[in-house]
């Protein structure tokens, strides 16, 4: 199919979607031609080689079935291209072939929306284009409405360092859902961040950095709930190997700009930046403490060389305090995070050994979070994620010292 | 009588005299042989020593737990022993070269025994560094996801697979060096079929009801409550 030059681009990457695309792609259609029904937009799907029917899904959803079911017109075709990148999955090749496309399409906008968003609306794609549209922003993240326990390791680490290294409060560094200009696209194909060390995984975590250091222009979209259906991203240390070990991978090459950096700043939002529900769920807190006190035990070798003698110490004593006291202070915690990455830096022993050593510390921190908010309000919640990012911001210099300190 | 005896003695002396003019020489460049090869040998060790230091090899002997061991045998760092090893085994080349310009019948045959087994040495010293290094990664590996997926006794399984490849390269290397092969080969299988055999009676008959629970916790019910009760990080 020749489709020619386009102003918008979304881009779905999947693999065995096959139960929620069809719903997804009918959510981008409509979007597409209710908030854009005069530019010239495509829909590409890159397929990991999906085992399901993901590939005839997309192709089912045909511009006709729409219309039949809406009342939407469109006033150009509406091209949905699907392509196998791959025979097993691949999300940065997924990416990458989106991208590929959007240059080769001349797309001044391009949007990426998760296959598994069941709970997307049109208005997401009004939401993720427009300011890239219209207001020619570069890069767009998420806001979403979350459970005030609901993505903690967003909230306890990659949002507070990363605001407070980078400078910019990006609420959702790592996102699923995205949008970014056709210049930015073309910086980041030429950047080749691919092929480098950390490629294969986190590359929606580079793309922030990237658009941070490169001073692109940055903006936040409220979108809605967020969708529970990552599966990837439930076991804990695949999240921190894309979220966590991204980050730390991310502060060797851009150490010039963040160790230049000292006021954070504000990231022009739509919509609210902090949406949070406070409804009780059932969560295995025991759990978390159990795990944080084994794993500071059983990895006390590894842990004598990622942290320092007197960092190590504190979390060993807090390790001893019983369920009902036991407290991860924010300036500990800190501390930790921040010889972490230095250790990373350092390469003191595998690096992927040291985002896996960071697991059950984490849980410790987590299992703090959950006692401390158990009956908090949203603003309480919000306070205490403020307080560490200020934490966060204040020990700064600390991990400037560990990371210019020799061996 | 007397004449013929003083003739001889003194016949003796002149062979000894005509002998030991003939060895001064080889003497002499022995010793400068064995002098230059001390100096070879320190310059070599300085070179040596400063790369293990440019490349951090203290570092990596630390992480594959060779410092530790070290350590314990009152022994010089890694990079230093290894600077000295070098040393030492520069040296006695050149000493020997040095013994060869002697002279001396059958010794010659030994040096080039000698020089013939060097490599095989540095094969094994390679062979049972690289087998530290790789016990010493495998076991952390095995240390982290035992932990992180909250299996009992990490500890345990991460010493078992550390020991297991130590022993393993230490056969390798003792076979290199063509020490006590069959007896290495042999005794290494009889200590891992009785581990594994151990292990298999441990937990087929000894721990069977143990097991039982353990797999019954790890994947059935509370194993998937467990999981369903986990908050999703992202």
């Amino acid at each position: 199919m020749s489709v020619g030059e386009v102003d918008v681009l979304v881009g779905v990457p999947t693999y065995n979607n096959a139960k929620t695309i069809g719903q997804t792609v009918q959510a981008i259609r409509v979007g597409l031609l209710k908030y854009f029904p005069r530019e010239r937009a495509v829909i590409v799907n890159a397929d990991g080689g999906s085992k399901d029917t993901t590939r005839e899904v997309v192709a089912a959803a045909s511009i006709n079935d729409l219309q039949r079911s809406s009342d939407l017109y469109s006033l150009r075709t509406l091209p949905c291209i699907s392509t196998v990148y791959a025979n097993s999955p691949a999300t940065e090749v997924a990416l990458r072939t989106t991208l590929a496309a959007a240059e080769l399409l001349r797309a001044k906008a391009c949007a990426i929306v998760s296959p598994e968003s069941t709970n997307i609306a049109p208005d997401w794609i009004e939401h993720l284009l427009r300011p890239v549209y219209r207001d020619d922003f570069d890069l767009i993240t998420p806001v979403y409405r979350r459970h005030k326990f609901d993505g903690l390791l967003l909230r306890n680490l990659i949002y507070p360092m990363t605001r407070a290294l980078y400078a910019k409060r990006i609420r959702e560094p790592y996102a699923v859902e995205f949008a970014f200009s056709g210049r930015f696209c073309s910086h980041l194909l030429e950047m080749q961040i691919w092929d480098q060390e950390a490629g294969g995984i986190g590359t929606e975590m580079r793309m922030s950095v990237t658009a941070i250091a490169g001073g692109f222009r940055l903006y936040q979209s409220f979108l809605g709930t967020k969708p529970h259906l990552d599966r990837t991203s439930a076991d804990l240390v695949t999240a921190m190997r894309q979220t966590v070990g991204t980050l730390f991978w991310s502060l060797e090459p851009n150490f010039q700009y963040w160790s230049a950096k000292h006021e954070t700043e504000a990231v022009p939002t739509s919509g609210s930046e902090c949406d949070l529900s406070v409804e009780p769920i059932r969560v295995n807190r025991k759990r978390l403490y159990e795990l944080f006190r084994s794993g500071v035990a059983e990895l006390e070798p590894v842990l004598k060389s990622i942290l320092s003698a007197q960092t190590l110490a504190d979390v060993q004593t807090i390790a001893k305090l019983p369920e009902d006291n036991f407290k991860y202070p924010h300036e500990l915690w800190v501390k930790t995070a921040y010889e972490f990455a230095a250790s990373y830096y350092k390469s003191v022993i595998s690096r992927d050994h040291i985002i896996q050593a960071l697991a059950p510390l984490y849980r410790g921190k987590v299992f703090t979070f959950l006692m401390e908010n158990r009956d908090a309000s949203a603003n309480d919640v919000e306070a205490n994620v403020e307080a560490l990012c200020v934490t966060f911001e204040r020990l700064k210099p600390y991990l400037l010292d560990l990371w210019n300190a020799r061996e | 009588m007397w004449q013929l005896i003083v003739g001889e003695l003194n016949y003796a002396m002149q062979e000894f005299v005509r002998s030991f003019a003939r060895f001064l020489p080889r003497l002499l460049a022995m010793l400068i042989i064995a002098l230059l090869g001390w100096l070879v040998a320190y310059i070599l060790k300085i070179i040596l020593r400063g790369i293990l230091r440019i490349a951090k090899f203290d570092r990596l002997a630390d992480n594959a737990g060779t410092t530790q061991l070290l350590s314990n045998l009152a022994l010089p760092t890694s990079s230093e022993l290894l600077s000295r090893v070098l040393f030492w085994l520069v040296w006695l080349g050149f000493i020997l070269l040095g013994v060869q310009v002697l002279g001396i019948v059958g010794l010659q045959e030994h040096i080039s025994r000698f020089f013939l087994y060097l490599p095989r040495f540095f094969v094994a010293l390679f062979i049972v560094f690289f087998g530290l290094v790789a016990a010493s990664f495998f076991s952390r590996a095995t240390l982290l996801a035992a932990v992180n997926a909250d299996f009992p006794s990490p500890r345990l399984l991460a010493t078992s697979v550390r020991t297991v490849i130590i022993i393993f390269a230490v056969s390798m290397a003792f076979e290199q060096l063509g020490l006590g092969e069959r007896t290495i080969i042999v005794a290494f299988a009889i200590a891992f079929g009785a581990l594994m055999l151990g292990l298999a009676l441990a937990f087929g008959l000894g721990g069977r009801d143990l097991a039982k629970q353990f797999l019954e916790s790890r994947f059935t019910k509370e194993r998937q409550e467990q999981k369903q009760d986990e908050l999703s990080p992202l």
